[in-house]
């Protein structure tokens, strides 16, 4: 290969430039097992690095704002918007408080991320990895700190490349403190959503706070540190699932960032002036790899390392603007509308598809579940736990008597007094353990504290003797029915009373 | 067998000698971090045996015990409990049961405890056998208030103790009070009193008999007596059995069922907590 070539594109000229080489094509030469080789990415400016920026201020600015949101939920509780109080067994998320029992909110919500990416995917390739994911947005972060320190792709390199010298030194020591400041900030608001916020904050600096909160800021420093500092693409390449499979989502439509080859090629050098007859618009400028975070060159094709930030998108469209040529060499693209252009036919996008469809089907499928859950969500809930040893006793009259644990579940945040009653015996009597004073009937008070759950021991006897119309079978199946005392809030349980064989 | 070392070709690396069907085996020296972890595995061993006991009869450096461990967890959970088992202590009773926090704590102890001391005889949950009687029922031999079962608890029934309870029921048949058609009848007059059976000739022949031997511990109508422990005949409960052979057997033989006193085997407030917790199986009275 040439390197006076692709070391004075035309663009660049008057400029000392490192070569620019692809990873792939550097790895090439070297053994099966082989250390990481360091990417230097070029800043760039256009369109979609414009984009880059304004979600990732909006994506810092979210998680690092959001835990100070406040929302009044009167005295006693929390007053953060979103918290999850992981002693106290509660998630709070603005006007939803969720107990531990109602964990699956998360589930359809963890459900409606994974099939809401499925459907982005599907339609615009892997934005979520090239935009939203936060190893994407912290790693984005890191290397504008790094650029600020350390200069542009070309200082780097040298940087790394001089011998050791103080301002080298100083330099690394400055980057990698910024770094780990950032990392400390990141982990310092990771536990501002399991703790109070403002409390939290002060704690923190003061010194107060719990050895679990100063572990937490620790670890998620370090992991941030490290992802975002030195792992960076490594982490989307070898350790990120996501990649590896992103390609069952694609179809021929799905827009992906793609090299226009059969425009491009061949591809060469090109002198200012001369003629672009008989030769592709790709003048190897290498601009396209030297920007790329995860250092691939996009003309080698869609491959797994592409995290579809289109960074290379601009860079290619400024040489495109400065040779004079028409942009979009490198665009985001499809691969039917490619194979239309390199025979020559013409492709017109299909919007309406099987496979968006079916995740769109999905996804508001699983969205109205939840909804309805949401909406259908009562503030008690009862369970009850039969005792199973004794299964039953017989009292001294003869009737026979089981025990049940009842738990009422009060999510309301006021004293309310219930009304239990037991559907499916005959002459029941409920009686519960230290409420002798009220008689004794087939249905009992109960008394809830708020937000909290009221245990109680309730017995339910069924009388022998004459006056039953017909014995109690060995099992019953009987309910238990909860109701407020305005009897709208209705929470029942289904159980079994159990009596001896006859 | 090593046969010749030579160097490899393709990766520039000796052979170690090693040939096995015409595949020779390559020198590869194991990666430094490997090499490296294994070294500071032995320099951490050689601390370890340091520090911690690890040869017989030597303490190690930091003095160690597993033993001394558990004891200091042990005062950990004594000093956390000490708070409730102070006041437990010094509540009454009928305090303790209307203290939400106490009787939370008590009831989860007197559970524990009536795990481990009291299960073999009256069975999980209090539910009694044949000759121990259940917890869990409205019926109390000694009485179902907080204090009886207290007291019921402390000195136990028919020991050694100086304070136990004490009764024995005579044994009618075997001591020759009554003859066996005598006893015949009574069990058919002591049936008629709780319903299981219905009056006839012979309980007619019983019921003096039962006024004159019976009266005076059982009462009148069969009612009982808990400051005797005599147990009540006119319920559904039997200890011993229901049926007419096993109350013809109770008269002939008599009952008399013992219990071990606590008081001295568990402290004031584990005894406290048993007893709020026993008392709530049933549901007290």
């Amino acid at each position: 290969m040439d390197d006076g070539i692709r070391m004075n594109s035309p663009v660049l000229s008057g400029q000392h430039v490192e070569q620019v080489r692809s990873v792939r094509e550097q790895r090439e030469e070297q053994p099966l097992y082989v250390t990481r080789i360091k990417v230097y990415p070029r800043r760039v400016e256009g369109l979609y690095r414009r984009i880059k920026w304004t979600i990732l201020g909006l994506c810092l600015g979210l998680y690092y704002l959001v835990p100070w949101l406040r929302w009044d939920r009167g005295p006693g509780a929390p007053d953060q918007a979103i918290l999850l109080d992981l002693p106290g067994r509660r998630g709070y998320f603005f006007w939803i408080e969720i107990w531990p029992q109602e964990v699956y909110f998360i589930t359809g919500l963890l459900i409606l991320g994974a099939v809401g990416l499925f459907f982005v995917t599907a339609y615009l390739g892997r934005v979520w990895c090239g935009y939203a994911c936060p190893q994407t947005v912290w790693t984005d972060l890191f290397m504008l700190v790094e650029r600020w320190i350390e200069g542009d792709r070309n200082a780097r390199i040298k940087l790394d490349k001089s011998a050791g010298n103080s301002i080298k030194l100083v330099r690394k020591l400055a980057k990698h403190v910024a770094w780990i400041v950032i990392g400390a900030a990141t982990g310092g608001a990771w536990v501002f959503y399991f703790t109070d916020a403002p409390a939290t904050f002060v704690e923190i600096f003061t010194g107060r706070a719990s050895l679990t909160v100063y572990l937490f800021v620790a670890a998620f420093t370090a992991t941030t540190y490290t992802f975002a500092g030195w792992a960076r693409e490594q982490v989307c390449t070898y350790m990120c699932p996501w990649p590896r499979f992103q390609a069952a989502m694609f179809d021929e439509d799905t827009f992906t960032v793609t090299y226009q080859r059969q425009r491009g090629e061949p591809r060469g050098k090109h002198k200012s002036g001369t003629s672009w007859d008989g030769r592709g618009d790709c003048i190897d400028c290498d601009s396209c790899v030297a920007v790329c975070p995860t250092g691939i060159d996009i003309r080698d094709g869609q491959q797994l390392e592409c995290i579809g930030c289109g960074l290379c998108i601009d860079a290619c469209n400024t040489v495109m603007d400065k040779v004079g040529r028409p942009r979009g060499l490198i665009a985001f693209d499809t691969h039917a509308n490619q194979q239309a252009k390199a025979t020559g036919t013409s492709h017109h996008h299909r919007w309406i598809r099987p496979r968006p469809i079916i995740y769109a089907v999905v996804l508001v499928l699983v969205a109205s579940i939840m909804l309805t859950a949401l909406l259908m969500r009562s503030d008690v809930e009862l369970h009850v736990l039969r005792d199973r040893a004794p299964l039953y006793v017989t009292l001294s009259d003869g009737s026979i008597r089981n025990g049940y644990t009842v738990k009422i579940l009060n999510k309301a945040r006021e004293t309310r007094i219930f009304d239990l009653a037991i559907h499916g015996l005959d002459h029941a009597r409920v009686s519960v353990v230290g409420e002798e004073a009220q008689p004794v009937d087939d249905h009992v008070k109960l008394t809830a504290k708020p937000d909290s759950v009221a245990t109680y021991r309730v017995y339910v006897a069924e009388p022998a003797g004459g006056k039953r119309v017909k014995p109690a079978r060995e099992h019953n199946d009987i309910e238990f029915i909860l109701r407020d005392a305005r009897q709208h809030a209705q929470a029942r349980h289904e159980t079994v009373f159990v009596a001896p064989k006859h | 067998m090593p046969t010749k070392i030579e160097k490899d070709d393709v990766t520039g690396r000796d052979t170690t000698g090693h040939v096995w069907d015409g595949i020779k085996e390559l020198n590869t020296p194991l990666p430094n971090w490997w090499v490296i972890t294994f070294w500071v595995t032995v320099v951490w061993a050689v601390g370890y045996l340091i520090v911690y006991p690890s040869l017989p009869g030597i303490g190690g450096l930091f003095g160690y015990s597993s033993r001394t461990d558990l004891v200091q967890s042990l005062n950990e959970q004594r000093g956390q409990r000490a708070a409730f088992v102070s006041k437990i202590e010094a509540a009454s009773l009928a305090d303790l049961r209307r203290n939400e926090d106490l009787l939370n704590f008590a009831l989860a102890g007197g559970r524990q405890v009536f795990a481990d001391n009291c299960v073999p005889c009256h069975g999980a949950g209090g539910a009694g056998a044949r000759g121990y009687p259940s917890l869990a029922d409205d019926d109390w031999l000694w009485g179902g208030t907080l204090d009886m079962i207290h007291q019921t608890i402390r000195y136990g029934v028919r020991n050694a103790d100086d304070k136990s309870r004490i009764s024995q029921m005579p044994r009618f048949g075997v001591d020759g009070v009554l003859k066996a058609p005598e006893i015949s009848d009574v069990a058919d007059y002591v049936l008629t009193m709780s319903g299981s059976a219905q009056s006839s000739a012979a309980s007619a022949r019983g019921e003096p008999l039962y006024k004159e031997h019976c009266v005076a511990c059982h009462g009148e109508k069969g009612e009982g007596n808990m400051e005797l422990g005599s147990p009540r005949l006119d319920d559904r409960i039997w200890l011993y059995g229901g049926d007419r052979a096993s109350v013809i057997q109770s008269i002939t033989n008599a009952r008399a069922g013992a219990m071990p006193a606590w008081e001295g085997r568990l402290d004031a407030a584990t005894i406290k907590m048993l007893v709020v917790y026993v008392h709530t199986l049933g549901g007290g009275k």
